[in-house]
């Protein structure tokens, strides 16, 4: 089958049921999509596709054939994406592992909720941090919902 | 090495581990200074563009040691900050003149809170010496004396301001300077311009494009994955197992049965099983799925959650324990008055690091590399040689980044798991445990009751207290376990401030695997301590933050003998708690259904408090609405940093204290996930922290651990002062709820 990912095209013709995310780590190289609970419960495994947050642990290979997947490493091609800035700027990360799946969740949460409240973050963003980062994290995601807005 | 094409690697690696090569660069070929970076020492490399890598000894797994150790470089180096970047260096271990093993340049590891303490001093000096290398060179170059040089960032100045060159220019002449034995003086603390300064953290654009390297992501030429069955009963073995049908899997590669440690001996790895080594993780976990084996359910079958707290109870029921303090005389005290006395329990709890344990390893026979989240690389290599015979120098220990530590990693029985995979099946593996193996198998830190007992005297001050702890030990099954060490540490508060004092431990049964968990046995005895505290002031109808004033009293040094002594101070605990319940607008009005707790402890060096602020609603839902903390770590080097562990840290303790809890069912974890291990995620982050930083002595402190003991009992604390009733089982759960 045909994978495009980060914009390329790839072909595997492994398990078909191999989830994406060790697709994607242990056959494509792109390790930034991390491995936290296989479950779809932790989020470390967040990526896009077609331009949709999803779960790349629970995420069967022969699901996405032909749709467009994004990961951490797609998102931007400098660290420009407003919500890797946001990140940078609140200094958001401590152990660093949850990071990557945790902009993948909000740059799509965003898309959809281009103002989300409060609320609107606790009951939409779901990913696990167990360095605890949340107080940062809640700045970063109201600075980067401004800067998308800014630039839309 | 055949002329000519020694590589950089190879080099460095030769050079790291020899005694005393502080100078590396001194022994590289001049074509490959000259066409290369410029190695002042190991922990200084100056890039022909002038951008300054700093070398970081200790591994970092969410403290900040690429930002917090860097700056103590770059301060005496005085390097141009923006221009500063991190590496991680590999263990550097040399011999001694006596043949002995020791550390070739610094201590290295992380735990204790005691990086930056360690490492305030030497860290320094390899800046000074580095800085002190430049000016000679430019010194030599100018025909000047170096009394006529000076420094500004990232450059070298001449006194008549008509002469300056770069780091860059200067460091490859540097680079072959004989070093000097005279250490050059240090800056005084009122020049730093870095340390104590506000600096966002360096590394996060790494993270945030997903090119930070953890163990996890370890892609070597020629490397198999592994994953291992282990066993899942405390001390239970492998009876059989059947791997005829993981051998038909594609992409599976061998399956190794391991040994594991015996019954009661120290652990090397956690229990024993059997490993599948394949092509790809996936086809490794397929691979493990088909294994068919059998259990032998050890000794510890029969132990269960319910079983441990009831012989718990039963313990403290049944009267005295072990003494480990003894001041004055408790029993005469406590007869003379009516006593206050009330129990509290504290859960199991995992360390569920988000990044699972992995390790990579290459073993070769006369050699070995082992790659991964390494949070105590020198004790994983001295763990490998012992179970090898490999001598410690041809053990090459690399550190990526770590995914969480929180104590979990100070083990590495992770790391020597994995070299006996390789060593078994004759490749380079890494070997990953999926969340369920990491549920599965954690040294947890203990769980146990406390019973506290106190008498008060006219004035409301407790005159006589007693606290006994019934809790499985934390230190066991370790080679250098001598005695048995109690989970309640002897000078400990109220110690020295009650005349008539006993601390009394009962060492219980479990074969639970146990170890140290951020800010080991302090998340336990603060939360009996500090909620007892609470309780005491409102028997004798004071306002607890002038209770706790009272009886800590006017600053002195009070002997400590535990984590952070030798003294602590108990004016600077009262400090920390008065700046936390200002900040906080201690003793405000507030709302119907909401209320402010505070508590305070010390662990590490450091002071730290915090105030929580909640609301519970009629139904009985907890909202954290504000925690304001305060922390005396000494002289904060990284404010910011210093900020995100006490955000973090609380974050941490707050997740823990509401809902997180490992129970036993079987002699065996009965959580397989995070679904049923449950995690706080932001809805239940509080939405405002405030963080204060006092200075209440010139020199660094501990701080990856202070802020986490004194947040479970300001919860509780605040949860009574808003509705009334005294929490003394954790977790929270949902002793709160009510039927709407």
């Amino acid at each position: 089958m045909k994978l495009r990912i980060n914009g390329k095209s790839i072909g595997y013709d492994g398990d078909p049921e191999q989830p994406l995310l060790w697709v994607l780590r242990d056959e494509v190289g792109l390790t930034g999509s991390k491995f936290g609970c296989g479950l779809g419960v932790c989020g470390a495994c967040t990526v896009h596709v077609d331009g949709k947050a999803q779960r790349s642990c629970v995420t069967p290979v022969r699901s996405v054939e032909d749709r467009e997947i994004t990961t951490i490493e797609g998102l931007s091609k400098d660290a420009s994406h407003a919500v890797q800035r946001a990140w940078i700027e609140e200094d958001v990360p401590q152990c660093g592992y949850c990071q990557a799946g945790q902009i993948m969740a909000v740059a799509s949460l965003l898309r959809d909720n281009p103002n989300p409240s409060d609320d609107d973050i606790d009951r939409l963003h779901t990913n696990i941090c167990r360095c605890g980062t949340y107080f940062r994290m809640r700045k970063a995601i109201h600075r980067a919902a401004r800067y998308m807005r800014e630039e839309s | 090495m055949d002329g000519g094409s020694v590589s950089r690697r190879e080099f460095l690696q030769v050079s790291m581990t020899a005694a005393g090569g502080l100078i590396v660069g001194l022994h590289l070929p001049r074509s490959l200074i000259a066409a290369e970076a410029a190695d002042l020492n190991a922990f200084v490399r100056i890039e022909p563009d002038g951008a300054t890598i700093i070398g970081i000894s200790q591994p970092d797994m969410g403290q900040g040691m690429y930002s917090t150790l860097s700056m103590l470089i770059a301060e005496e180096l005085d390097a141009d900050w923006s221009r500063v970047s991190a590496r991680q260096l590999p263990l550097m271990l040399a011999r001694d003149a006596d043949g002995n093993i020791a550390w070739a340049h610094v201590p290295q590891g992380a735990g204790g809170s005691t990086s930056v303490v360690d490492l305030y001093r030497p860290l320094r000096e390899f800046g000074a010496r580095a800085r002190h290398l430049l000016l000679r060179a430019a010194a030599a170059e100018w025909q000047v004396p170096l009394t006529e040089l000076a420094t500004e960032p990232g450059a070298v100045v001449h006194a008549s301001g008509k002469r300056r060159a770069s780091y860059a220019e200067l460091a490859t002449a540097a680079a072959l300077l004989e070093p000097d034995d005279e250490l050059p003086p240090l800056k005084s603390p009122q020049d730093f311009r870095l340390i104590g300064k506000e600096f966002t953290a360096k590394g996060v654009t790494d993270i945030v494009t997903g090119k930070a390297r953890f163990g996890i992501d370890v892609q070597e030429p020629g490397m198999r994955h592994a994953v291992i069955a282990r066993c899942p009963f405390f001390d239970g073995r492998v009876k059989s197992f059947d791997d005829r049908e993981t051998r038909k899997i594609d992409g599976v590669f061998d399956v190794v049965p391991l040994p594991g440690p015996e019954p009661g001996a120290p652990y090397s790895t956690l229990a024993p099983g059997v490993a599948v080594i394949a092509d790809s993780t996936w086809a490794a976990i397929k691979g493990r799925d088909a294994l068919k084996i059998e259990w032998n359910e050890g000794p510890h079958r029969d132990e269960t959650t319910a079983a441990f707290d009831a012989a718990c109870e039963a313990a403290l029921d049944r009267g005295e324990g072990e003494i480990v303090r003894d001041d004055g005389d408790f029993n005469s005290a406590i007869a003379a008055a009516l006593p206050v006395t009330r129990r509290y329990r504290l859960p199991y709890a995992h360390h569920a690091t988000l990044e699972p344990q992995n390790c990579y390893a290459d073993f070769q026979g006369d050699r070995c590399t082992v790659i991964g989240p390494l949070q105590m690389p020198s004790s994983g290599s001295r763990l490998i040689a012992e179970l090898t015979g490999l001598d410690r120098l041809a053990i090459d220990i690399r550190m990526t980044r770590i995914g969480g530590g929180f104590g979990r990693r100070l083990s590495s029985d992770y790391a020597a798991e994995a070299v006996l995979v390789s060593k078994a099946a004759g490749v380079p593996v890494k070997v990953t445990w999926t969340r369920e193996d990491d549920m599965a198998h954690d040294m947890l830190r203990p769980g146990g009751w406390h019973e506290l007992t106190a008498a008060l005297g006219a004035d409301g001050r407790p005159t006589a207290w007693r606290h006994r702890v019934a809790s499985p030990s934390k230190y066991y099954r370790r080679e250098n376990a001598t005695m048995w060490e109690s989970e309640i540490y002897v000078d400990d508060l109220p110690a020295g401030l009650v005349e008539n004092l006993r601390y009394e431990y009962f060492d219980m049964a479990s074969g639970a695997w146990r170890g140290s968990w951020r800010a080991p046995a302090h998340t336990a005895n603060a939360f009996a301590v500090q909620s007892f505290l609470d309780e005491l002031a409102f028997e004798a109808g004071e306002d607890p933050l002038q209770y706790q004033l009272k009886l800590l009293g006017a600053p002195r040094e009070l002997p400590y003998s535990g984590h952070g002594g030798p003294t602590w101070n108990p004016g600077r605990l009262a400090k920390v708690l008065q700046v936390a319940a200002e900040g906080a607008g201690w003793g405000r009005k507030l709302p119907e259904g909401e209320g402010l707790g505070l508590a305070g402890h010390f662990t590490f060096g450091g002071y730290a408090a915090w105030v929580a602020h909640v609301r519970v609603s009629g139904a009985g839902e907890l909202s954290v609405l504000k925690l304001t903390g305060a922390v005396d770590c000494g002289l904060a080097v990284n404010p910011n940093g210093v900020r995100a562990q006490m955000e973090g840290g609380a974050c941490d303790a707050l997740s823990t204290a509401l809902a997180e809890e490992l129970t036993i069912d079987g002699g065996r974890h009965r959580e397989t996930n995070f679904h049923q291990y449950r995690l706080m995620r932001i809805n239940q982050a509080p939405r405002d922290i405030e963080v204060h930083i006092v200075q209440g002595h010139a020199e660094p402190a501990g701080l990856g651990e202070p802020p986490v003991p004194p947040l479970a009992p300001a919860l509780t604390n605040a949860i009574f002062a808003a509705t009334g009733k005294r929490i003394r089982r954790l977790p929270l759960a949902d002793q709160l709820k009510r039927d709407a």
